[in-house]
C-alpha cells in the first residue's frame, strides 16, 4: 500500500513535469484561466448593452420627444429617427433590434386618458436581448407617460407595492455570472484535454511499454496521471480565482474559496477519468480533439452553467442529472454566488463523487485492457 | 541544355536555428552518374538532397541542378518536373490510406499526365517492380521493400533525369535491398542519361556505387570511387574507412570493439519460447516462433522492419499475450502481472524509453524510485551508471537535447538501474553513428561478460548481428534459422552473413525474380516552355481527388464530419435554450388570508412559474435561495389582506436569484407582469377604472410570434457548425500532410500553391454542403422550424459561407506547424468569435470597440443574418444581395492570406 501510494507520487510528479514542458498545453492552460476569463467577463451578452433602437415619432410632441430621450446608455444606444416606411427594411437586415412607433396623438390621448397605445418591434431572434429589451422598453414608455399625465393630475398610487430584491448580484452583471461559469468550464475542458493528452503522449512516444515493464500496475500509472494533472488543474483555478476574478476583476466572491476548491478535486476525479477514458479510445491527438469537441462540449453546454437547465427538454434533464457536471456547475454557484456551506451543497459533492467513482472504475477498466494489448 | 554535370554545389552552408546541418560543402555530380552519400544520422545528408530538389531554401552558398541554379523560382519551376526526389522514411510522401495504383495515379497527375498517358507506363512500372499483383492494396499495409518500391515507381513516373533518394533501404530486409539496388541498376542501363544520388547510413551499401562522398557533421570528409577512399584511409571496408578519416578527436577514444569468449553456462535458459504465435485481427504478425537464450548470453534478433522481431520480444516481456504457445523466464512462464519477475528483466523499447522533458539526473532518479531502490543504494547505484555511462557531463540537461549517442547511453543506463539478469533491448542503435555504436555496444559486452546479464537485442545492422554470440534470422513473422553469425554463413557456404540471410530468404520465400520493366524512355509529352505553365485543373483535381479518397477512409474524420455536426446540432438546437419558464418559486406567506391566496393566484395560474413547497421561515428561506433550489422566493407581509381591504399601503417582496443575470432580468418581468395582473383584475373587480395605466404598449415579436428560442437558436446554430466544423477539418487537413511529411510533394512537384490549396479545399466544401443539407432537413423535420424565405438564396450564400469557413480552417493550418496546435488554434479562433461576436446571443448591432472588429471580421457575422432572414423573415436574393456580396469578399481574401503564408519551399 505504502509503495502503491509511492509509485503514484512520483509518477504524478513526472506528469507534473511533462506537462510544465508541453509549451502547447501549457499555453492553452494559461491563456484559458487568464484572457479567455477576462474576455468572457467583458461580455454583456445577458444584459441589456447598447440595444439599436429607432423611433417613429408620429406624434412629435413633448412626451414623445421625453421618451426619446428616457432611452440612456449604457442600455441603448441613442435612438434614431425613422420613417413608418422604413420600419420593415430596417428590422429585415437587422440594423435595429426594437422600433418604436408613436402613434399621431399620442400625448392629447394620454391627458384625456384614452389610454393609446405604442407599438413596439422587436426583433425576436436577438435571443437574450429581445425578451429583456423588451421589459425595459415597457417600463420606460409607462413610467414616461405616467409622469407626463401626473402634470395635470396626480395619479392616485397602487394598493399593493411590489419591492424586487435581485439576491447575490443585485446589478444583474453578466461579467460575474461569465467568468465564474468561464472557470468552471475551463476545469472540465482541460481535465479531459490533460489527461486525454496525457494518455496519448505517453502511447505516441512509446514510454506506455516501459512504465508496463516496471514493477507498476496500470492501476498506479493512471491514478498518477488523475493526480498529477488534476493538482494542475487545481492550483491553475485556485490562482485564477483569486488573481484574475478577485484582483484584477474585483469581483466579490461570496462563499468560501476552500470548500469550492475541495469540490473541484472530487469533481477532477470525474473529469480526468473521462479524459483517459478518451485517451484510450483515441489513437492520435487530432482524434482526441474531435472525441473532445463531441463529448466535452455538450457536457459543458448543458450543464446549466450557460442556459438554464429547467428550459431544456425534460428528458435531457435527466439525461444531465446523471452527468456530475451538472452537480459541479449547480454548487459552484451555489458556493461562489451564494455563499452556501457544505450543510447546502453536500447532496451535490455526495453526487459527483458517486458517478465519478462509476466512471474511475470504467476508464481504469479501459485503461488496463489498452494497455495489455498495446501494438507498437 | 547538355551538360556533363547534373547537379553541382558550392560552398553550401545551411543552419537549423543555431545548429550548423551543413558548413562549405562543395562537389560535383556527373550527367549520368551513379554517386552515394554516406554518413551517420543527422549530419546533414537530407539537407543536402532537400537542397538539389529544390525542396529547401537555400540559405548560403550555390546550388546548380541540371543547367541553371536552384535559387531561381523560375529555374525551379522549370526543371522540377526533371527531377525525382524521395525524401527520408520509408513511403513518407506517399499517402497510406491510397492503394498502390491511386498513389501512382496522383504522381502521374500532378505532373500533367493524362489519362492515356499515364495508365500503360504505370502499369509498365508495377510489372517491373513487381508490385502488379498488390496494386490494390493500400500504401500503409504495403512491407517496408514494397513500400520503397512504391516510392521509386512513384519517383520514376514522369521520367526524371535527376533522381534523388534520400535512405531508400533503410530498415529493409537484406533481400529486398538487393532487388531494390538491382531495379535501379536495370533502370539505369535503359537510361543512362539519368543521374541517381542516393543517401545512405548502410556503409556496405555504398561499395557498389561508382562514387561515395562521405560526410560528417555537415562538412565533407572525403569523395571518390569506394577503392580511393578505402586506399587512402588504409581500411579494408567503407565503415572502417570513414571512422579512421574521422578528425583524431572524435576518433579518440575509440578502439576496436573486442567481445571476450563467454564462459559457459548453467542451468536453465534465461527465455524459452515455445510455438509463440500472435495475430492481430486477419494478420500474423508472429508464426510460431521457438527459440532458447542461455542464462549470460548476447542473442541478437535479425530482421527488416515489419517481421515480427517488436511484436515478439513484447510477448517475452509479458506486454503482450500471446494468441497461442508458451514463453518462459528463468523458468518461470510469463505472466504480465508478476512484479517480482518485472523486477528482473530491464526493457528498452525502439523508441527509447525516456521522458525526453526530463534531465538526465531526474530520469535515474525517477527509475531509481519506481523500481523501490532505497535513498543509500540509489545514490550509489546511480554514482555508479553517471561515471560508467559517461553521463556526468550532461547531468541537468533535458534529455530532449542530448546527442542521440548519448540519449541512448542513458536509456540503457535506465533500463539496467535496478540490476536486471536479463536485459531486452529493441532495436536499441538505430540511427547513431557508428562511433557512439561501437561504444554502446562496449557497454553491452561488460554487461554480458562482466555481470554476467543476459543480453537479447534486434537490429537490422549485419555488423552488429555478428557480434552476436548467437542470432535468430526473422523474416514475415517466422525465424528462419537460428545459430551463431559464423555458423549460419558456414552452413549456407557464403562469404557473409548478409548473404547467408539472403539465402536462408530466397530458400524461404521462392519467388520468381521481377521482369525486367520496359519503360519506354521516349519523351512522348512535350516539354512545357519555363514560367508559362499557367494554373492546371488535372495537378488542382489530382489534389482534389486524393483528399476525397483519403477522407472517405479515415472513419474518424469522416463520422466527425457527418453524424457529429448532426449530435451537436441536436445538442444545440435542444440546449441552448434562451427561454425562461418554470422558474422555481415558493411563498412566504405571513398573512395566509384570501386575499394573500388571490395575490399568488396570478403566479400560480401562469406557466412561467412553477410552485415548490411553501418557505418555512427565513432561514429557510436563505437556504433554499442559497441552494439554488428556489430562483424567486416571494413574501407577503402579516396584515397583507387586512391592509389591502382597507386601502392601507402594504408591500410584496419578491427575492430573485441574480447568478445567472438573463434569467433574473426576465423574471423580474415576469413578477412585474404576474403583480399588474393581481392590480387589474382586483381594480375590475371592485369596478373602479382609476388605476388604468396612461398607456399601453403593444409589443410585437416579429418573426417570431411566440418568442420561442427555437426559432431563433436553430438557424443560428446552423451557421455556427457550418463556421466550425469545416474549418477544424480543414485546418488538420494541410497540417497533417506537414506533420506525416506529404508536404514534400508540394515542393518537389510542378503543383501551385493556389492549385493545391483549393485542390484540399474542394472536398471539405462538398463535405460542408452535406452538412449543410442534414442541418437544413434537422432545422426543418427535427425542430419544426419553417423555412419562409428562398432555400436557393439559402444554399447558395452556404455554398460562399463554407467557402470562406474552409479558407479559415486552411489559413490558420498554413501558419501552423503540427495538427493538434492548428486544432486547439481553430477551436480558440473560431468558438470565441462565433459564440460571442457574431450576433448569436448579442446582437452585432449592439457590440462596440474590439468585439465589434473581431466581429465584422469573421464570416459567420455575415451568414448569421442571412440565415435567420431565409428562416425566419422570408427573405430572398433581392433584400440579401448586400450581405451575400460582404460575405463572398471573405473568399478571395482569406485564399490570398493562405497563399502568403505557405511556402512553395521548406525553410
Amino acid at each position: 500500500m505504502r509503495r502503491a501510494l509511492a509509485n503514484i507520487f512520483w509518477l504524478a510528479t513526472k506528469e507534473v513535469r511533462s506537462f510544465l514542458h508541453d509549451f502547447a498545453l501549457l499555453g492553452l492552460m494559461i491563456y484559458s484561466f487568464s484572457l479567455a476569463i477576462y474576455a468572457q467577463s467583458q461580455s454583456t451578452s445577458q444584459e441589456l448593452r447598447n440595444a439599436a433602437i429607432a423611433i417613429v415619432d408620429e406624434d412629435r410632441s413633448a412626451l414623445s420627444r421625453g421618451i426619446a430621450q428616457a432611452f440612456l446608455p449604457p442600455y441603448f444606444k441613442a435612438p434614431v429617427h425613422v420613417t413608418a416606411s422604413e420600419v420593415d427594411r430596417l428590422l429585415d437586415t437587422a440594423r435595429y433590434t426594437f422600433v418604436l412607433d408613436i402613434p399621431p396623438h399620442f400625448a392629447r390621448d394620454v391627458l384625456a386618458r384614452r389610454t393609446p397605445a405604442v407599438q413596439v418591434n422587436v426583433d425576436a431572434t436577438a435571443a437574450m436581448q429581445a425578451g429583456v429589451g423588451a421589459g425595459y422598453i415597457q417600463q420606460i414608455v409607462t413610467d414616461e407617460a405616467a409622469r407626463y399625465a401626473a402634470r395635470v393630475d396626480a395619479a392616485p398610487s397602487d394598493p399593493v407595492g411590489l419591492a424586487v430584491h435581485i439576491a447575490y448580484n443585485p446589478n444583474v452583471l453578466t461579467s460575474w455570472f461569465n467568468s465564474i461559469m468561464g472557470i468552471v468550464n475551463n476545469v472540465t475542458m482541460l481535465a479531459i484535454i490533460l489527461a486525454g493528452a496525457a494518455v496519448i503522449r505517453e502511447r505516441e512516444h512509446g514510454t506506455m511499454d516501459h512504465l508496463l515493464m516496471m514493477p507498476l500496475t496500470p492501476f498506479q500509472i493512471a491514478m498518477a496521471k488523475i493526480a498529477g494533472n488534476g493538482a494542475v488543474i487545481t492550483v491553475a483555478t485556485w490562482l485564477s480565482l483569486t488573481i484574475v476574478v478577485r484582483l484584477l476583476l474585483r469581483i466579490p466572491i461570496s462563499g468560501s474559496v476552500p470548500l469550492f476548491i475541495v469540490g473541484v478535486m472530487l469533481y477532477l476525479f470525474f473529469s480526468t477519468s473521462i479524459g483517459i477514458f478518451l485517451g484510450t479510445v483515441a489513437r492520435s491527438m487530432p482524434q482526441l480533439g474531435l472525441l473532445y469537441i463531441l463529448v466535452a462540449v455538450p457536457m459543458m453546454l448543458l450543464s446549466g452553467g450557460n442556459t438554464p437547465l429547467e428550459s431544456m427538454p425534460l428528458p435531457l434533464q435527466y439525461i444531465m442529472q446523471a452527468s456530475p457536471s451538472t452537480h459541479f456547475v449547480s454548487f459552484a454557484q451555489a458556493i461562489l454566488f451564494r455563499g452556501a456551506g457544505i450543510g447546502v451543497v453536500w447532496p451535490q459533492f455526495a453526487a459527483v463523487v458517486a458517478v465519478a467513482v462509476v466512471f474511475l472504475a470504467l476508464a481504469l477498466l479501459r485503461f488496463r485492457r489498452v494497455t495489455a494489448a498495446s501494438i507498437g | 541544355m547538355i551538360s556533363d554535370v547534373a547537379a553541382s554545389v558550392a560552398g553550401l552552408s545551411h543552419r537549423y536555428g543555431r545548429r550548423a546541418a551543413l558548413r562549405d560543402v562543395s562537389f560535383a555530380l556527373a550527367a549520368g552518374g551513379f554517386a552515394a552519400l554516406i554518413g551517420p544520422d543527422g549530419v546533414g545528408k537530407s539537407t543536402l538532397l532537400g537542397l538539389l530538389a529544390g525542396a529547401k531554401r537555400i540559405q548560403h552558398g550555390q546550388v546548380d541542378v541540371l543547367g541553371g541554379s536552384m535559387a531561381a523560382a523560375r529555374h525551379r519551376r522549370a526543371v522540377c518536373p526533371r527531377i525525382a526526389y524521395m525524401p527520408q522514411g520509408l513511403g513518407r510522401n506517399l499517402y497510406p490510406d491510397l492503394s498502390v495504383r491511386e498513389n501512382m495515379t496522383f504522381f502521374a497527375r500532378l505532373f500533367g499526365q493524362g489519362a492515356r498517358e499515364r495508365a500503360p507506363r504505370i502499369d509498365e512500372l508495377l510489372r517491373g517492380t513487381g508490385l502488379a499483383p498488390f496494386a490494390d492494396r493500400a500504401a500503409k499495409n504495403l512491407s517496408g521493400g514494397m513500400r520503397q518500391k512504391l516510392g521509386l515507381c512513384c519517383a520514376l513516373v514522369h521520367d526524371p533525369d535527376l533522381l534523388l533518394l534520400d535512405e531508400p533501404t533503410t530498415g529493409v530486409d537484406p533481400l529486398s535491398r538487393r532487388q531494390f539496388w538491382d531495379l535501379i541498376a536495370r533502370m539505369r542501363a535503359q537510361r543512362p542519361t539519368m543521374s541517381v544520388l542516393v543517401a545512405t547510413a548502410y556503409m556496405q551499401e555504398a561499395e557498389r556505387f561508382a562514387r561515395v562522398i562521405a560526410i560528417n557533421d555537415g562538412a565533407l570528409l572525403a569523395a571518390g570511387t569506394p577503392e580511393e577512399i578505402k586506399a587512402r584511409a588504409g581500411c579494408a571496408t567503407l565503415e572502417e574507412s570513414f571512422i579512421a578519416l574521422l578528425p583524431e578527436g572524435l576518433r579518440a577514444g575509440h578502439r576496436d570493439l573486442t567481445i571476450p569468449p563467454r564462459r559457459a553456462a548453467d542451468g536453465e535458459a534465461a527465455i524459452a519460447a515455445r510455438h509463440l504465435v500472435r495475430r492481430f485481427n486477419a494478420f500474423t504478425a508472429v508464426d510460431d516462433v521457438s527459440f532458447s537464450i542461455e542464462r549470460g548470453e548476447i542473442f541478437g534478433f535479425l530482421g527488416s522492419n515489419g517481421s515480427g522481431k517488436t511484436t515478439t520480444m513484447k510477448m517475452l516481456t509479458g506486454l503482450l499475450p500471446p494468441t497461442s504457445g508458451k514463453a518462459a523466464i528463468f523458468g518461470q512462464l510469463i505472466d504480465g502481472g508478476d512484479p517480482a519477475l518485472r523486477a528482473r528483466v530491464g526493457y528498452m523499447s525502439q523508441s527509447f524509453s525516456l521522458y525526453t522533458e526530463l534531465t538526465v539526473r531526474q530520469n535515474l532518479a525517477l527509475h531509481a524510485r519506481l523500481y523501490a531502490l532505497d535513498r543509500a543504494a540509489a545514490r550509489a547505484r546511480i554514482a555508479t551508471l553517471i561515471a560508467e555511462f559517461g553521463l556526468g557531463a550532461h547531468l541537468d540537461t533535458a534529455a530532449a537535447a542530448l546527442p542521440l549517442g548519448i540519449r541512448q547511453r542513458l536509456s540503457l543506463a535506465v533500463a539496467i538501474v535496478h540490476r536486471p539478469e536479463l536485459l531486452i533491448l529493441d532495436e536499441p542503435t538505430s540511427g547513431v553513428d557508428p562511433l557512439a555504436r561501437d561504444a554502446f555496444w562496449q557497454l553491452l559486452v561488460d554487461l554480458s561478460r562482466r555481470d554476467d546479464v543476459t543480453i537479447f537485442v534486434s537490429t537490422h545492422f549485419m555488423n552488429e548481428a555478428a557480434r552476436c554470440d548467437r542470432i535468430a534470422l526473422m523474416h514475415a513473422g517466422r525465424v528462419l534459422a537460428t545459430g551463431a553469425p559464423a555458423a549460419l554463413v558456414a552452413e549456407r557456404g557464403v562469404a557473409t552473413l548478409e548473404d547467408a540471410f539472403v539465402s536462408y530468404l530466397q530458400e524461404a520465400d521462392p519467388a520468381p525474380p521481377p521482369p525486367t520493366p520496359r519503360v519506354q524512355p521516349t519523351r512522348a509529352r512535350p516539354t512545357p516552355a519555363p514560367g508559362r505553365d499557367g494554373i492546371s485543373l488535372r495537378r488542382l483535381l489530382a489534389y482534389a481527388i486524393r483528399e476525397a479518397l483519403e477522407l472517405s477512409r479515415d472513419p474518424v474524420r469522416l463520422g466527425f464530419a457527418l453524424l457529429g455536426t448532426a449530435f451537436l446540432m441536436l445538442v444545440f438546437g435542444f440546449g441552448i435554450n434562451t427561454d425562461v419558464d418554470h422558474v422555481a418559486f415558493a411563498v412566504l406567506d405571513r398573512d395566509r388570508s384570501p386575499e394573500s391566496r388571490a395575490y399568488l393566484e396570478a403566479y400560480r395560474g401562469s406557466i412561467y412559474f412553477a410552485e415548490r413547497a411553501p418557505i418555512a421561515g427565513e432561514a429557510a428561506e436563505e437556504r433554499r435561495l442559497a441552494s439554488g433550489e428556489l430562483q424567486l422566493a416571494l413574501e407577503i407581509p402579516p396584515g397583507f389582506g387586512r391592509d389591502l381591504r382597507h386601502g392601507r399601503p402594504t408591500e410584496v417582496g419578491a427575492w430573485i436569484d441574480g447568478a445567472m443575470p438573463f434569467r433574473a432580468e426576465t423574471t423580474r418581468g415576469y413578477v412585474a407582469g404576474a403583480h399588474a395582473q393581481f392590480l387589474a383584475g382586483r381594480a375590475r373587480e371592485s369596478g373602479l377604472a382609476v388605476t388604468a395605466a396612461p398607456a399601453t404598449v403593444a409589443i410585437r415579436f416579429r418573426y417570431n410570434q411566440d418568442f420561442d428560442s427555437v426559432n431563433a437558436m436553430v438557424p443560428s446554430t446552423l451557421a455556427m457548425l457550418l463556421a466550425l466544423v469545416p474549418a477544424i477539418l480543414m485546418a488538420l487537413a494541410v497540417v497533417r500532410e506537414k506533420e506525416l511529411g506529404a508536404i514534400t510533394n508540394l515542393y518537389v512537384t510542378p503543383v501551385r500553391r493556389i492549385e493545391f490549396i483549393l485542390g484540399k479545399q474542394l472536398p471539405y466544401i462538398a463535405v460542408a454542403m452535406l452538412n449543410f443539407a442534414i442541418l437544413t432537413a434537422m432545422a426543418v423535420f427535427v425542430f419544426d422550424v419553417t423555412l419562409k424565405g428562398s432555400l436557393t438564396a439559402l444554399a447558395v450564400s452556404a455554398l460562399i459561407y463554407v467557402t470562406a469557413t474552409t479558407g479559415y480552417g486552411l489559413l490558420i493550418s498554413s501558419f501552423a506547424s503540427t495538427q493538434i496546435a492548428a486544432l486547439f488554434g481553430t477551436a480558440i479562433l473560431t468558438v470565441l468569435p462565433a459564440t460571442q461576436f457574431s450576433g448569436m446571443l448579442t446582437p452585432v448591432s449592439a457590440l462596440t470597440g474590439f468585439p465589434a472588429l473581431m466581429g465584422r471580421l469573421f464570416p459567420m457575422t455575415y451568414f448569421l443574418p442571412i440565415s435567420l432572414g431565409t428562416f425566419t423573415k422570408s427573405l430572398g436574393f433581392a433584400e440579401l444581395a448586400l450581405t451575400i456580396a460582404e460575405l463572398a469578399l471573405f473568399v478571395p481574401a482569406l485564399t490570398s492570406l493562405s497563399l502568403l503564408l505557405l511556402r512553395k519551399q521548406e525553410r
